[in-house]
């Protein structure tokens, strides 16, 4: 049986808006993966690492965060903060012994590129090729 | 105030590995303001333990809580509230804290999340640098305020050695040298001529080489 990993992902409102314009069909239609899980939020900046930690805790294979370009925040350095806590994780990640390609960063503008779909695909295949999460 | 970082998570999980149920316990004073150990870093790290546990194939129950101080008697004996409830309190306090409750609660099974590092101040958001080391004959007052003890490298009372470069240490080449920092300072207080006298030969024993050291105030005592 093939293995389809729980991806969650929390992104930023703007980032993400147009990703659920037309109650998310759009973005079904790019073929974003059905099991990549999207958490919105005011500003990526406003992520704590303990939340990343608790969606592995859930039973989440991987964990990723979308933020603005970093000098392109809305909130001038919210997705800079950001990638400092998906960091922390991915090094206590790597003192743990799990792969730290199990958390990423992305940066990506406002409204729907197709880059959005991109990093999904991309974490989605990462993620299965590493296998489920050994926690 | 007192600087820590955390310890591996390899070695805090080693000693707690057969415990049950866990306690990490935060403490809201120094620890908090250098970001090692306080309520967030607790939590975050009662999470690191679960996972890490769950990882290592064992099960326990992982809680977090915080006291005021952990320093402080007043404070720590609010600890009482988790009394007989836990195998284990991991203490994301100074090592001044886990010696408290080690100290207080005979009973308990008390261990460090930190390394206890240096008297220092907060250079810059995320950078703490050594400025004290409570040696407890401060020499301050003929140093322009700046602690050769704590800040030259080789402890030098007399100095600059001689060895800095572009007033940077030749051990540490990334810190100021702090005779050289001393020097200009003097200068521009106008007190060179005191750095032609030699620093009075130090008295140790304030500085920990009899043992532990006690401060009583009689003054504050009940």
């Amino acid at each position: 049986m093939s293995f389809i990993p729980d991806i969650r992902l929390f992104s930023c409102h703007y980032t993400s808006q147009q990703s659920c314009a037309d109650e998310g069909r759009e973005l079904n239609q790019l073929n974003f993966p059905e099991n990549v899980k999207m958490t919105r939020v005011v500003c990526t900046g406003k992520l704590e690492e303990i939340t990343l930690l608790k969606a592995f805790e859930d039973g989440a294979d991987g964990v990723y965060v979308v933020g603005c370009p970093a000098e392109g925040c809305h909130n001038v350095r919210g997705s800079q903060r950001a990638a400092k806590r998906v960091e922390a994780v991915r090094s206590a990640l790597s003192e743990l012994g799990v792969e730290e390609e199990r958390a990423k960063m992305f940066f990506l503008p406002r409204g729907l590129h197709p880059e959005f779909v991109d990093v999904a695909q991309e974490m989605n295949d990462q993620v299965t090729e590493l296998g489920p999460s050994p926690f | 105030m007192i600087i820590a970082e955390r310890k591996p998570l390899a070695e805090i999980i080693e000693m707690i590995q057969d415990c049950k149920k866990i306690l990490v316990l935060a403490c809201r004073g120094c620890v908090t303001v250098c970001s090692a150990g306080g309520e967030r870093e607790a939590e975050i790290l009662a999470s690191l333990i679960r996972l890490g546990l769950k990882k290592a194939g064992k099960s326990a129950e992982v809680f977090d809580a915080s006291l005021v101080r952990q320093c402080d008697k007043e404070y720590i004996d609010s600890i009482d509230q988790f009394k007989g409830q836990y195998d284990a309190i991991v203490s994301t306090a100074c090592g001044v804290g886990v010696n408290f409750i080690a100290n207080l609660r005979p009973e308990d099974n008390v261990f460090p999340a930190l390394n206890t590092t240096f008297f220092g101040g907060s250079a810059e958001q995320g950078v703490w640098t050594e400025q004290c080391a409570g040696c407890g004959d401060c020499v301050l007052h003929l140093t322009g305020g700046l602690c050769p003890v704590a800040r030259c490298a080789k402890n030098l009372m007399n100095g600059p050695c001689g060895g800095s470069v572009d007033g940077r240490c030749e051990i540490h080449s990334e810190v100021d040298c702090v005779w050289q920092n001393i020097y200009d300072r003097m200068g521009r207080l106008q007190r060179q001529e005191e750095m032609t006298v030699s620093a009075p030969i130090r008295d140790w024993s304030t500085a920990g080489h009899g043992g532990p050291r006690k401060q009583v105030r009689e003054d504050l005592t009940v």
